[in-house]
């Protein structure tokens, strides 16, 4: 019985199976699918596993293998992931390094195997930039000016603003500090009291907020921090100051984690501009050009966009870190 | 030579005060008044406590709430160090607790304070008697055995919670460890009272004399018939309840466990609480008050930096600056007059 309905099933499959494979006439020169390998750093946040989500997605929707390495935020680990991927020759690798310097042997041999490299979320410092064929990231300096055009209009140029910095000496840290404030220098009435660091964390992100409401009571009209987590922990500081959080102060913020979304719909905080992990599209519409021989720039910016209040509600569904 | 050693460390607790000047918390008190003196002149409303939604609210209240995680982990620190040991891994052991108690709450949705208390302090109990284990069976130096239960308490957090925040809502959690007691923060309060437990336990019976003769001299105390396994392994069992109880506040203050960020870093804070409180880092007599005060001290600095805003790198430098001062001070080093050699003792 069990056998019989074993072989219906198989056979039923196989019909199907072959159903969908036929080939279409004029489909007959389409080659054997792309392999592309991914050297992910490692799984430390939730954006870096929407990160790798996005890329092993959109792998399987566009039907090309994906061979997958997690280095564990261990730099060895990568590099010798990538150099597992140039022995298998695959056709692509995609390379979220680590950090930024060390990369040059390595890619130099993925180079003279002739497979080209994408970087995806953070730049390495080679001495020839034609070791990786593109740079696909967000702009951090850009994320920051967008922030302050916010606050500018809102404020209609006049605030006292409080700023909570990532952690001090980070590449997101600086950059984001150093947009905000080239935005700042053009409107004269709009000035930073207070910055301080509140190492991304929302912990020190309130404790920071709790020190600046004391010592600047009733005079602050904003605040800017460099990521949602620190904006949270100030909602809290403000609220537990008897204020409201998002009308009596303004908050805006970078990244746009869910929990950012569900702050704003509840009216606590007021923009946050959004550091996009979804990566995935970019890096294989990336691939697919250089594997045709076109040229692609040496660096494309990721799709980041401010969002308001007003758009949470109706961004919050589709958010998925 | 041995006995000598025993008696003038605390066999007797008559003769417990050591022949030389002994270390006490004055300096790190003075240092803390200092310090409050000149915030009271130079910061606006620095002294100034309002009522609140039935909590007092200023930055005095800050400095003692912010300060009471580090002032709960010098708590069970000092001792450790006090048996010559020392606990790397507190600050991971808050993660872990604090994480293992956050589930806890997702779980038992609305309540179960019971469940995330009980659940963080088993956990964290448990990180300290493999550190005592590993520390006297193993015989692992404390360094390299609470360093590895840093690295494995904290990548346990991240396993258990899938690396992500977990977040919750539990309003009994937030009143019993984020609430408030005739108007003080919970967290200080539940510092005050674990340090006057642990004080009490240390003046009152023999476990203080037992804990000042292992860090003194093991092998004299061995002689003498202390429990010395017993000793430390209780002394990391304590630090590890005390980090448990510091993970719980610190997941109340902001609803949320985060297993990457959640105490890092804060087992130097508590480390530097102790030292500059007078407790000497090779063992020996422990200075309870002085570890609070130390810890304290340590938060008001953090405070006026962030208030006057001096940029971080450089606070960081003054933080360091102050606590070489006070550490210098405490071990009565800073001499105009080189004092007379004196032959070294045992208990020199």
């Amino acid at each position: 019985m069990m056998k019989s309905l074993l072989v219906i099933g198989v056979s039923a499959s196989l019909v199907t199976g072959l159903g969908w494979t036929r080939p279409q006439p004029g489909d007959s020169k389409e080659k054997k699918p792309i392999v592309v390998g991914f050297a992910q750093e490692g799984a430390e946040s939730a954006w870096r596993t929407a990160e790798t989500k996005s890329i092993k997605d959109e792998a399987q929707k566009r039907g090309v293998t994906l061979k997958f390495s997690d280095a564990q935020e261990k730099q060895p680990e990568q590099i010798r992931a990538v150099r597992d991927f140039v022995r298998q020759k695959v056709d692509a690798i995609i390379l979220a390094p680590k950090v930024e310097t060390g990369w040059d042997v390595v890619l130099a041999e993925a180079k003279a195997a002739g497979i080209p490299v994408i970087l995806v979320d953070r730049g390495v410092t080679v001495k020839d930039d034609g070791l990786y064929a593109t740079l696909i990231a967000s702009d951090f300096v850009e994320e920051g000016r967008v922030a302050a055009q916010w606050l500018a209009k809102e404020t209609k140029g006049k605030a006292n603003i409080v700023e909570l910095q990532g952690t001090t000496g980070s590449a997101p840290a600086e950059q984001r500090k150093k947009g905000f404030a080239d935005e700042l220098a053009k409107h004269p009435e709009m000035k930073i009291i207070k910055s301080q660091s509140g190492d991304f964390s929302r912990a020190k992100g309130k404790q920071v907020m709790e020190a600046f409401l004391k010592s600047e009571r009733g005079n602050i009209n904003a605040v800017y921090a460099h990521n949602d987590d620190m904006a949270l922990g100030a909602i809290q500081a403000i609220e537990e100051a008897g204020l409201k959080p998002g009308k009596d102060i303004l908050i805006v913020s970078i990244d746009g984690v869910k929990a950012a979304f569900e702050a704003m719909v509840a009216g606590k905080l007021n923009a946050t501009v959004e550091c996009n992990p979804l990566l995935g599209p970019a890096a294989f519409d990336a691939i697919e050009k250089v594997l045709a021989h076109q040229t692609v720039p040496k660096y494309i910016k990721s799709e980041d966009r401010l969002y308001e209040q007003k758009d949470a509600a109706a961004a919050i569904g589709g958010r998925k870190y | 030579m041995v006995a000598n050693e025993m008696l003038s460390r605390g066999a007797d607790p008559e003769s417990r005060r050591p022949p030389r000047r002994a270390r006490s918390a004055a300096w790190p008190l003075l240092c803390l008044i200092v310090i409050l003196a000149l915030n009271c002149l130079l910061t606006p409303h620095f002294a100034s406590i309002q009522v609140r939604d039935g909590r007092l609210y200023g930055s005095l209240i800050d400095i003692l709430r912010n300060g009471s995680v580090v002032m709960l982990l010098a708590v069970g620190m000092t001792v450790v160090i006090a048996t010559a040991g020392i606990d790397l891994s507190v600050g991971s052991v808050m993660a872990l607790a604090g994480t293992a108690g956050a589930l806890a709450l997702v779980r038992h949705s609305g309540g179960g304070v019971w469940e995330a208390a009980g659940s963080a302090l088993v956990i964290a109990a448990l990180s300290g008697l493999l550190a005592g284990l590993l520390v006297v069976r193993l015989k692992l130096q404390p360094i390299i055995a609470t360093l590895a239960l840093l690295v494995v308490d904290r990548g346990i957090a991240m396993v258990i919670s899938g690396g992500e925040k977990v977040r919750f809502e539990s309003i009994p959690f937030e009143a019993v460890f984020h609430g408030s007691v005739l108007g003080l923060p919970s967290a200080l309060v539940l510092a005050a009272l674990v340090g006057a437990g642990v004080w009490m336990v240390l003046r009152f019976t023999v476990a203080g004399v037992w804990v000042e003769a292992v860090g003194g001299n093991a092998q004299a105390a061995r002689t003498c018939g202390v429990p010395v396994g017993s000793v430390r392994t209780g002394a990391y069992i304590l630090a590890g309840l005390c980090a448990g109880l510091a993970g719980l506040t610190a997941c109340a203050e902001i609803k949320e466990a985060d297993p990457a960020a959640m105490g890092m870093y804060l087992e130097l804070d508590a480390i530097i609480a102790v030292v500059i409180g007078g407790t000497s880092l090779t063992g020996g007599r422990p200075m309870l008050l002085g570890s609070l005060i130390g810890a304290v001290l340590m938060q008001s600095l953090t405070i006026t930096m962030q208030m006057h805003d001096v940029p971080t790198e450089q606070s960081l430098i003054v933080k360091a600056a102050v606590a070489v001062v006070v550490c210098v001070l405490q071990a009565g080093r800073l001499r105009l007059v080189p004092a007379p050699r004196k032959p070294t003792g045992a208990t020199g």
